[in-house]
């Protein structure tokens, strides 16, 4: 195991241990916005979508890239708006907006 | 200029952190969505200078990132409250997807002979990402009622997973060891998307919530999985973050309905119950229904009134109906509050997101612990759209499928109003006794209408 790869896999020992810690104590009706959040959090695969598509060279490479980067940015875009759409619906009746009207169905 | 960027992830890191941290605290949550955000802007503004672009890759780059932030807005914006739960599911499954294709990507560039430390997370990254790609569409189509939610079995069918499971550890020996076999990583990803499918398909619509929480966790460990096939810090931390996060609160999520994991994922659940429902729901036994008014009357002479939301109050979008009601009551001094069962709609928090939406304050919303032993005190218990969590047989009928979930308390009430548009049963495809019960009046129709002309009855009382 070369010293690149005892880093790495330091690094994730350590984050699933900070990973579980985090939430430990995390009220029920945060579960949802909780899931929808760490599902943004994991868009960083777009990180990895970038660094293939910028090589891409090869019309499978083309096509894999662009896919990729397509769900990657799909993934952090939509995961981080629907969040916090969320979490602007947790606000007390101090903070009354004007009265959305009620959504036809 | 390496360790700038090295820098950088360490910060992005460290936001995703803080970030998860405010999510799971309700006064904090809405900044700990920026603050992950701004986490991922960084990493990703560390990464774009270090790309070295070929003149193909920087034109799928910009068109990806517009399709892909166009589709993800739009989808996010346009969604439904009640659509949330699958538009996660998707944006779940396209992450997952991501991670798949960026796997197969670098096996590609790697060439036949991977080393295995290598190949080992690529394949890793293939078959999870996969599997968490076809199992969030399946979770998708099953929510928005695009095929049927109640779970699909045949004979054997443990078995037939378990040889297309065994198939993929084959083909990854395959991959690792041989890979003679042209294009055995595509053939790997097909296996591993029929996995996903194959997966879901048991499982019921009421227990996909928890499957998308898993379903999350296994994108993020594809996602460290990739991280390490790229060499990539961010991903690494990231990935492996979600991925422990999301198995916690993948089991936080089957706690609270009272049942193991292994019982939700290969339980199928709803099944067979649904036989067992129908054949109950045939005894002939009576329910009582209550007019408007009457109903109007009681609620506006009480003192405590209890409202239990489910699913039903979501569909019909009664949300501000409810309120409103509310509202008039309490000015009438009636004591309202809202008893939130963990897993009430289809995904947990779903209740509190939706009334939060009509302005309930905090305050009134109660969890399950919290008010189950104020039910006794309540002189009406309105249940609007929920069954299966306030259903006695899981207290006193050990044979029933749901014995042992925690439930609210709403048979010690002194009077119990149901609104439901049927006599139908709930998810969980079971008959509750509860709507025999001699206390309990049953207003049919869709809760927003019935809950109309409930405001407007008591306005008259």
């Amino acid at each position: 195991m070369n010293s690149e790869l005892l880093n790495e896999f330091t690094f994730f020992v350590l984050a699933v241990f900070v990973g579980i810690e985090v939430i430990s104590k995390v009220p029920t009706m945060l579960h949802t916005p909780l899931m929808s959040g760490t599902n943004a959090i994991h868009g960083i695969i777009l990180v990895g979508a970038l660094v293939i598509a910028a090589g891409a060279n090869s019309p499978v490479t083309i096509i894999l890239g662009l896919l990729a980067v397509v769900l990657a940015t799909t993934n952090v875009v939509g995961g981080f708006v629907v969040t916090d759409r969320m979490l602007e619906m947790f606000k007390g009746r101090q903070t009354t907006r004007t009265q959305e009207p009620v959504q036809p169905k | 200029m390496t360790l700038v960027y090295a820098l950088a992830y360490l910060l992005a890191a460290v936001l995703f952190i803080l970030g998860l941290k405010q999510l799971s605290s309700p006064k904090t949550a809405r900044n700990g969505n920026f603050t992950a955000a701004a986490g991922m802007v960084i990493a990703l503004g560390a990464t774009v200078p270090q790309l070295h672009f070929t003149g193909a890759g920087a034109i799928i780059i910009l068109i990806g990132v517009v399709i892909g932030a166009a589709v993800g807005t739009v989808g996010a914006r346009q969604v439904k409250m009640t659509q949330i739960p699958q538009m996660v599911a998707l944006f779940n499954g396209a992450g997952g997807g991501a991670a798949a294709l960026v796997a197969v990507a670098e096996l590609v560039k790697f060439g036949p002979h991977p080393s295995l430390t290598e190949g080992l997370p690529s394949v890793f990254s293939i078959v999870i990402g996969s599997v968490s790609f076809s199992g969030s569409l399946i979770a998708f189509a099953k929510l928005q009622e695009l095929m049927t939610g109640t779970p699909i079995t045949y004979p054997g069918q443990q078995l037939v997973n378990g040889l297309i499971a065994a198939a993929i550890i084959g083909f990854v020996i395959a991959v690792l060891a041989i890979a003679s076999i042209p294009f055995s990583f595509l053939s790997l990803m097909v296996l591993a998307l029929i996995l996903g499918v194959a997966f879901v398909l048991p499982i019921g619509g009421a227990d996909m919530p928890v499957v998308i929480s898993l379903l999350n966790a296994f994108t993020g460990l594809a996602v460290a999985a990739s991280g390490f096939t790229l060499n990539n810090f961010a991903l690494i931390v990231a990935g492996t973050l979600v991925g422990a996060s999301g198995s916690l609160l993948t089991k936080l999520m089957s706690d609270a309905m009272g049942r193991s994991l292994g019982n939700v994922l290969f339980g199928a659940f709803g099944k067979v119950q649904t036989a067992a429902g129908a054949v109950a729901g045939k005894e002939g036994r009576t329910v009582r229904t209550g007019s408007v008014e009457d109903l109007a009357t009681l609620l506006a002479y009480s003192q405590r009134v209890i409202i239990v939301p489910g699913y039903g109050l979501a569909v019909a979008q009664a949300q501000h109906a409810v309120r409103e009601l509310a509202d008039l009551l309490e000015k009438r001094g009636v004591e309202v509050n809202y008893a939130i069962h963990p897993v009430a709609g289809r995904m947990p928090g779903h209740m509190n997101v939706l009334l939060a939406e009509a302005n309930v304050p905090y305050e009134q919303l109660k969890e399950m612990d919290e008010i189950n032993d104020e039910f006794k005190n309540a002189d009406v218990v309105l249940v609007v759209g929920a069954n299966d969590v306030v259903n006695p047989a899981a207290r006193n009928t050990p044979g029933s499928p749901i014995y042992g979930m925690p439930i609210l308390n709403v048979d010690e009430a002194k009077n119990i109003v149901f609104m439901k548009r049927s006599m139908r049963p709930g998810f969980a495809g079971i008959d509750n006794d509860l709507l025999y019960d001699p206390k309990t009046i049953m207003l049919f129709g869709d809760a927003k209408d019935s809950l109309t002309k409930l405001v407007n009855a008591v306005k008259a009382a």
